[in-house]
């Protein structure tokens, strides 16, 4: 416990880890620090390796290569059972065979605690997850929301070190789920606990954690708040992983602290606020977030960079919004979002009307990979 | 389409099971004739069971039938559960493929071929046969019996649960024991009534390998059919049938309430 | 160490995989060794039950004398006596004939079972179990009072008036097929219905909606897809029917034998054990293939789960 006040040191490091199965890698040469109270999302498709890091962590894979240190010491030949990191399984796990209270109270008999102490900290954690009355009830006689609970109640009633939650949404139906989010969020906090999380649900990495890790094939390929993994991907790769993207293709015409000036072959002259750190020429992609490229009916007046003419392909209703397929005169097509702050009486713009599309200097990244 | 291939499934099974029981049933109903005559209905009558109490040799044969199954029955699940954990948890390992072969082979062996085996090898050890090694020759067939039924069960236990419990503090042997063993219990059971009827059944291993002393049931019974059909031998299979059939459906019913109370 | 795939054993693991696999060796594998070694020795010098098996005290020298006294007389007097050469063809022949039947009665008792409601198919299943657990010896007892000649077949044939004359059941061929086909029918059903039951009904509906008529699907997907089931079945009946020896003793008549009958006989009656033990290598050589296939469709039932 001493380790919380020490900022410098990481509560966890991975160092280096690989993981192979056969030959073939799943989880590949990650490097990562997590600090204390952190809520750290694993972000990534399905079969990037992010459950595989996990299991590491709580014990039910061995290590390829590498390390991973909790308060400095390694413990790869730590057993599961002698790990102070406890975890929340997807399918949650329940036992079938014992009660809500024999399942929380499951960890502490382990532990080989008094009774009286087992039967105190168990109704207390009832009660944190909002379940006096359950203990004697068996997981199945519950609904998927309080068996959400349980499992949580089950292993945080062991105070771990690290929290695992391996997608612990999933099986919830989409209200519940949002609801959740910010209840677990609030719990973190609360306790002050640290919590890593695997999800392939970019809404709800972004939404609960302070950081998160995007995984691709293997690989931590960034590592971030959200707002910066959302902002500054840095790839085209994480850009459109987590939400949609514009992808415009060019060449670096001139770029310095006022900025980068693109040259593409099919949108013309493009201009991102951002410098780019590579040399004259290189082929690039401006990227550029959907709900920042504006669409009008008229041409706008003024300076004519990021900006670019074209017709209406289709559009999309989404209630909250309305996403514009718009296919530009050069023959690219791009995305536009406008949220629907009037109601759809008088639309403005049809299909096959003849639209305008512009972006503002800072709301295309430049990309080069 | 479907209405019509459902009363054709129904005849079939309804056949089926009909082929099945009703030598059963006839058997059952002829061990109360007051005839001596097995073939002629000579009125309802429990002479035979009265006969069958008094035949103190018939009634040796069972007890030592019993104590036999029940002891090779418990080995039997013991080992035939290790090898259910090993077919599926141990993932590869040197051997495997042999490891299979020899759970997999005695299910289909003739019996006179493993029965001939056996008692060559117990002669060539010197053992002393008779109760032991019949036991021992009944515990090496049944347990591969246990293993495929446990097998079965475990190929669907959910190892996520065994994972929970070792993450949440529990050694790998006690999370077996405390999580997976309750939870695949039924099976367990399935597999120590199958090995306990296959063992109380036995004539051809129990022939080979049995010694002085150690008759069997199914030894002693057939000593007697092979001499001609009795009224007796009925009713000591009524009993039998009566006795397997009250355990078995016990049991399922146990295990049913179990089901149902999770 | 953490350089290496393999998961750590450790004593624990090690010891559960010890114990059953010494088990199935010392009182398994060891002991074909021996009925081999018996087999190749003379009957003279094998004289039962006090044979001297395994004189691994004697050492090298042991070892020499043993190899020494190697024969192949057992196995020259198999090929040479038709007695044996044709109760192997016969055991064949009555397992390849009952396999067949089975299948053909047992396949409609599993797809009846696999197609009906759910619930009772527990029942039903159960159903054809527990015959199966009460007692072998017993109901094969009971159809020799249902065959023979005064006996409830007969009976029924002649109340019905389909026969004038009380038939020979018993001691026939027939009668050790009803037997056979009595006693395995629960270890076809079982297998068949265990794939049966994984079939998903969407696909007979597919079939029909792609104007495939239902005994063309049944045809065309269900058998296809119950293909392993047949397999397994098929050969969970045939390899120990082939050594069958209650049934043809108890039904059978006494002038051809199945090869079983021939190894007790040999063994219990005329006491020749390098005799009976080529009959076992013999028996089991041929049946080899068949068992390594059964055992090849379970270890991929492990496997693909």
């Amino acid at each position: 416990m001493n380790g919380s006040s020490d900022k410098t040191r990481p509560l966890l490091r991975f160092e280096g880890v690989v993981k192979r199965f056969g030959d073939v890698p799943a989880v590949d040469r990650v490097s990562l620090d997590i600090h204390e109270g952190e809520f750290f999302a694993l972000l990534g498709p399905s079969g990037c390796g992010k459950t595989t890091l996990l299991r590491m962590l709580a014990g039910f894979e061995q290590l390829t290569e590498g390390h991973i240190l909790l308060d400095g010491q390694d413990i790869g030949d730590v057993p599961p059972h002698r790990r102070p990191v406890n975890m929340m399984f997807q399918s949650y796990a329940l036992f079938p065979h014992l009660t809500v209270a024999g399942n929380v109270a499951f960890g502490l008999k382990q532990e080989a605690l008094p009774k009286s102490e087992i039967e105190s900290r168990v109704s207390a954690m009832l009660a944190l997850v909002r379940l006096e009355g359950y203990g004697g009830r068996k997981p199945q006689q519950l609904s998927g929301g309080q068996r959400q609970r349980v499992a949580l109640a089950r292993a945080l009633v062991k105070r771990p070190r690290v929290l695992l939650l391996d997608e612990p949404l999933s099986a919830l139906d989409r209200k519940l789920r949002e609801e959740t989010r910010f209840e677990l969020v609030e719990l973190q906090q609360r306790l002050g606990l640290t919590f890593i999380i695997v999800t392939h649900d970019q809404h709800e990495a972004m939404i609960m954690a302070d950081r998160i890790g995007v995984m691709n094939r293997g690989q931590l390929v960034q590592v971030g708040p959200p707002s910066e993994v959302y902002e500054q991907p840095n790839s085209r790769w994480v850009a459109g992983f987590i939400g949609d993207i514009n992808l415009i293709e060019g060449r670096v015409a001139a770029t310095g602290p006022q900025g980068t000036e693109i040259k593409s072959e099919t949108a013309g002259r493009l201009h991102a606020a951002q410098p780019a750190d590579v040399s004259l020429g290189t082929s690039v992609w401006l990227a550029v977030r959907p709900e920042k490229v504006s669409i009008a009916a008229h041409a706008p007046e003024g300076s004519q960079t990021n900006v670019f003419a074209g017709k209406v392909a289709d559009i999309g209703y989404l209630g909250n919004s309305s996403l514009y397929k718009v296919k530009l005169d050069n023959g690219l097509v791009m995305t536009a979002v406008v949220a629907n702050r009037t109601r759809l009486l008088e639309r403005p713009i049809g299909r096959y009307d003849r639209v305008w599309l512009s972006f503002p200097s800072d709301a295309g990244v430049v990309l080069t990979r | 389409m479907r209405r019509g291939l459902s009363a054709f499934n129904m005849t079939a099974v309804a056949l089926g099971l009909a082929f099945l029981y009703l030598p059963i049933a006839i058997l059952v109903i002829y061990s109360f004739n007051a005839s001596r005559l097995v073939t002629v209905w000579g009125g309802w009558s429990t002479r035979w069971y009265v006969a069958l109490w008094n035949d103190e040799a018939m009634l040796e044969a069972a007890w030592t039938s019993l104590r036999i199954a029940f002891l090779s029955a418990t080995a039997a699940t013991i080992l035939g559960t290790l090898a259910a954990v090993v077919l599926v948890r141990s993932g590869r390992f040197f051997g495997r493929t042999a490891f299979s072969g020899l759970v997999y082979a005695p299910l289909v062996m003739p019996e006179v071929i493993t029965g001939l085996s056996l008692l060559l090898l117990f002669v060539a050890i010197e053992a002393d046969r008779g109760f032991w090694t019949v036991t021992m020759a009944h515990t090496t067939v049944t347990m591969c019996f246990v293993a495929v039924i446990v097998q079965s069960r475990l190929l669907s236990f959910d190892l996520s649960l065994e994972e929970a419990a070792m993450d949440l503090g529990c050694p790998p042997l006690r999370a077996f024991l405390t999580v997976t063993l309750p939870l695949i219990f039924p099976a367990v059971a399935a597999g120590w009534m199958l090995a306990f009827t296959l063992s109380l059944d036995d004539l051809v291993l129990a022939s080979f390998t049995t010694g002085p002393g150690a008759t069997t049931l199914p030894i002693r019974i057939y000593s007697e059919v092979r001499l001609g059909v009795k009224p007796e031998i009925n009713a000591v299979s009524t009993v039998m049938i009566v006795v397997v059939a009250v355990g078995i459906i016990a049991a399922t019913l146990i295990s049913k309430r179990g089901v149902v109370a999770r | 160490m953490s350089g290496t795939n393999r998961p750590r054993r450790g004593w624990g693991a090690r010891l559960v995989i010890l114990i059953p696999a010494l088990w199935l060796a010392v009182f398994f594998a060891v002991p074909f060794l021996i009925v081999l070694k018996i087999s190749l020795s003379q009957s003279a010098i094998a004289q039962p039950p006090y044979t001297p098996v395994l004189d691994l005290a004697a050492g090298w020298q042991g070892l020499k004398d043993w190899a020494a006294g190697l024969s192949l007389e057992s196995y020259a007097l198999l090929a040479s006596d038709s007695l044996y050469v044709s109760s192997y063809l016969r055991s064949l022949q009555i397992a390849a004939l009952s396999t067949a039947i089975l299948l053909l009665i047992g396949y409609p008792i599993a797809y009846g079972i696999a197609r009906a409601p759910r619930r009772m198919q527990a029942v039903l299943v159960m159903a054809i179990v527990l015959p199966f657990l009460t007692a072998f010896l017993i109901r094969i007892y009971a159809l020799v009072t249902i065959l023979q000649r005064e006996g409830l077949l007969n009976d029924a044939l002649l109340a019905l008036s389909l026969v004038r004359e009380p038939l020979v059941w018993l001691s026939t061929d027939t009668a050790i097929v009803i037997g056979i086909v009595y006693s395995y029918l629960p270890f076809m059903v079982l297998p068949l219905y265990a794939s049966l039951e994984k079939m998903d009904d969407t696909l007979l509906e597919a079939a029909a909606d792609l104007g495939c008529p239902w005994w063309k699907a049944f045809w065309l997907v269900t058998v296809p897809l119950s293909a392993p089931g047949i397999v397994a079945g098929a050969l969970l009946c045939f390899i120990p029917i082939v050594g069958e020896f209650v049934i043809p003793d108890l039904l059978g008549g006494s002038d051809a034998l199945m090869i079983g009958q021939t190894l007790w006989t040999e063994f219990f009656s005329n006491k020749d054990w390098p005799a009976a033990s080529a009959l076992a290598v013999a028996l089991l050589a041929i049946l080899l293939v068949p068992i390594m296939i059964y055992q090849h469709i379970q270890m991929r039932a492990l496997e693909h789960r």
